[in-house]
């Protein structure tokens, strides 16, 4: 029978904007005089929303308000946001690191937090004494730790070097060692902040699948902060998105994962057209570009195997129209061209005239996860020839998920580049294992 | 709502702390963390080093030398007839653990800000390690000031060690609770206000000079001794002089004075301490 591990009742937490210098000790005592006189906190009214952009008029936000929700036994809650939503904060609260302005909240059983690896890490002493040091800063007892040394030595990967000192470690290393003694903790609720960025492509498989452990074989709750949206919609089974220290949206890890597509709605339709780094002769340009999902929602994100479209705004500087190839080219982060959609691989030109829209479908996203650039390219010839107008990294996608087939059994990150279609039978069609003709 | 209300909450967290609210029951959850604590600060500190621990006994004899020189030999300080070295490394041995209790745990807070921005556990571990780390080194120098004091009793004549020596814990476990609810007073308000790190670190040093360390209380001025006496290191220092070299005094009033002081400034630190745990992380 699962119960409520966490229960987080209209928690709020306040921060003073600016340097804490001259005026703290006045604050501090005005403070004290309303508390003498019963009355509420004179600098609790004054605070407003944390919006990081637009410039504070008061001295004091509001990094987390009213926030509420329950989290239930065996849950995995994932809790995503931009930078600056109150995340790391909330998770600040929930292991007890800093007490919040006001509200309550409430746990069930041990909290063990990963906000990030290696704390406490004293680099004069060796690989196993930090092992014991950090065990018991993570909330272990001697005896826990010794009775799994052997097996967070054989994870952490590194045996040779154990009776070094840490010092002596590359940074690789000391993670691993680190993620290997928190890994064995034995908590009923976890909270893990962006552990699994660390590490190579191995370990961090490893880790998910410890993560995943975790959670379904031992029935303990986590709670799991990310920016990777495919880490997030592939282990939890709830999502919490945080908007400028705002409940925004609470359901199941895929539709939060969409709706916080929705929160970074203003950048997902970047204005290219002050861009100066363009080539072209200019009769022509790009203004902007924008990146739907299936649902036609503006998104910065797409997930691997789903539709998605490319809207590409296009503004004449000159009266007379032109007909053009157009293409949006495909590149990873190295520079490596992928794929183009462009009509000229249709043998089509199309006609522009006066403002433009031109949207690119593609029904299944091959790529696997990272983050892709692209390039927005009009000419009237082949070849290059007399191009109209190129902005290099015109935006950028990102993709999640691995899931290309949906199969709901994704690939591990960082293997393949690519997913294609393809169709898998026994014996003739006797059996049908994978989709046999392309969609 | 809240289908198993038979099942109790282990952790409830509220912005208002009860005011000496001092978990027992928790410190001894993590009673492993505090020795592994004290481990971590005694074995690392002379890690790389040539001479290792031999620092612990370096440090008091090199001050005791300088302070026989300077004081005994050429500002001529009355040392109540005992020779100058055993009278000033006693002083100096007691009153070393206290001023390294107290510059140790008045950090506890930004030196440790890195596991404490991540981690929770009891903050007063830290604290607690520090002061149990310290007995440990003032153990050490301790036996260097009893292997001093056996050389000497070849040499000339010392009143045999009397039953007093049974208040030698009590004395020392004074020292260790004024200091560590010093500490954590100074540590908690540091955080907030920076000023007081750069006070700490000559203050202590000033406050020796109201401390019977290098002369005897005997030779200070009628009308000073008040104001020595109010300091609660002094009846200590005294006694502990007065234990091992028979000099000095035993003062059941003064000690008391010094009993009830230091569980004034043991209790406010607690408090102090509580109240800052909480939101530091904020201020530091």
């Amino acid at each position: 029978m699962s119960y409520i591990s966490i229960k987080v009742e209209d928690l709020s937490k306040q921060y003073r904007l600016g340097v804490v210098g001259t005026g703290t000790l006045s604050h501090d005592l005005n403070r004290w005089w309303y508390k003498m006189r019963g009355k509420q906190d004179p600098y609790l009214k004054l605070t407003e929303v944390n919006a990081h952009s637009t410039k504070a008029s008061g001295n004091y936000v509001w990094a987390l308000k009213d926030i509420n929700f329950e989290v239930e036994q065996g849950e995995v809650l994932g809790i995503i946001g931009s930078n600056g939503a109150g995340k790391s904060t909330l998770l600040k609260i929930l292991s007890q690191v800093t007490a919040p302005t006001t509200g309550v909240f409430k746990a069930r059983g041990r909290i063990a937090s990963l906000l990030e690896v290696g704390t406490g890490f004293h680099h004069e002493l060796t690989g196993k004494e930090n092992i014991f040091l950090n065990g018991a800063i993570l909330g272990m007892t001697k005896s826990e730790i010794r009775s799994k040394l052997d097996e967070i030595i054989s994870f952490s990967g590194v045996e040779r070097y154990i009776d070094t000192p840490v010092k002596r470690y590359s940074s690789g290393m000391k993670v691993r060692l680190a993620f290997a003694v928190a890994a064995h903790l034995e908590p009923e609720i976890l909270i893990v902040d962006e552990v699994l960025a660390v590490g190579d492509a191995a370990f961090q498989k490893r880790a998910i699948g410890k993560m995943q452990e975790v959670s379904h074989n031992s029935g303990r709750t986590v709670l799991f902060v990310s920016h990777n949206m495919g880490a997030v919609s592939r282990l939890c089974s709830r999502g919490l998105v945080l908007k400028e220290g705002s409940h925004f949206f609470d359901g199941t890890a895929d539709e939060a994962v969409q709706a916080y597509g929705q929160v970074n709605i203003s950048s997902t339709e970047p204005d290219i057209s002050q861009r100066k780094d363009r080539q072209g002769m200019g009769d022509f340009r790009f203004t902007s570009v924008r990146i739907e999902n299936e649902a036609h929602q503006p998104v910065e994100e797409i997930r691997t195997g789903s539709r998605f479209f490319v809207h590409a705004k296009i503004k004449a500087e000159s009266i007379s129209p032109k007909k053009v190839y157009a293409a949006v080219c495909f590149r990873d982060a190295l520079d490596n061209r992928l794929f183009t959609l462009s009509s000229s691989l249709f043998g089509k030109r199309v006609s522009l005239e006066g403002e433009t829209i031109l949207t690119f479908e593609v029904p299944r996203m091959p790529l696997s996860e990272g983050l892709y650039l692209c390039d927005l390219y009009i000419a009237e010839g082949r070849g290059d020839t007399l191009v109209q107008d190129y902005v290099r990294s015109a935006f950028k996608i990102k993709v999640y998920g691995n899931d290309y087939f949906n199969s709901g059994d994704p690939q591990p990150v960082g293997l393949d580049r690519f997913y294609v279609d393809f169709g898998l039978v026994k014996n003739h069609d006797k059996e049908i294992i994978g989709t046999k003709t392309k969609a | 709502m809240d289908k198993n209300q038979d099942i109790p909450w282990s952790l409830v967290v509220t912005p208002k702390s009860n005011w000496l609210n001092l978990n027992l029951r928790e410190i001894w959850r993590y009673k492993d963390l505090v020795f592994l604590f004290l481990k971590r600060d005694i074995v690392t500190v002379y890690k790389q080093t040539i001479l290792g621990p031999l620092w612990f006994i370096i440090q008091p004899v090199l001050t005791t030398l300088v302070f026989t020189v300077i004081f005994g030999n050429i500002a001529n300080i009355s040392t109540d007839g005992l020779p100058h070295v055993l009278f000033y490394l006693s002083g100096i041995v007691v009153w070393n653990y206290f001023a390294d209790c107290i510059k140790n745990t008045a950090d506890a807070f930004k030196a440790n800000e890195n596991i404490f921005g991540k981690v929770y556990f009891p903050r007063v571990i830290v604290p607690l390690s520090t002061v149990l780390s310290n007995l440990v080194k003032f153990g050490i120098q301790f036996l260097l000031f009893i292997g001093v004091l056996i050389f000497y009793t070849f040499k000339i004549d010392l009143p045999a060690i009397g039953l007093d020596i049974i208040i030698l814990p009590f004395l020392i476990v004074l020292v260790a609770l004024l200091s560590l609810g010093c500490g954590m007073i100074i540590s908690s308000l540091t955080t907030k206000y920076r000023d007081l790190s750069f006070l700490i670190s000559f203050g202590i040093q000033l406050l020796m000079y109201a401390t019977p360390v290098i002369y005897p209380l005997s030779e200070a001025p009628e009308e000073y001794r008040p104001f020595i006496l109010a300091n609660p290191m002094s009846s200590l220092i005294e006694s502990f002089r007065n234990i091992f070299l028979g000099t000095g005094e035993i003062s059941f009033s003064h000690l008391l004075y010094s009993l009830i002081f230091t569980v004034v400034i043991f209790l406010a630190g607690l408090i102090v301490f509580n109240k800052t745990e909480k939101t530091f992380m904020d201020t530091v």
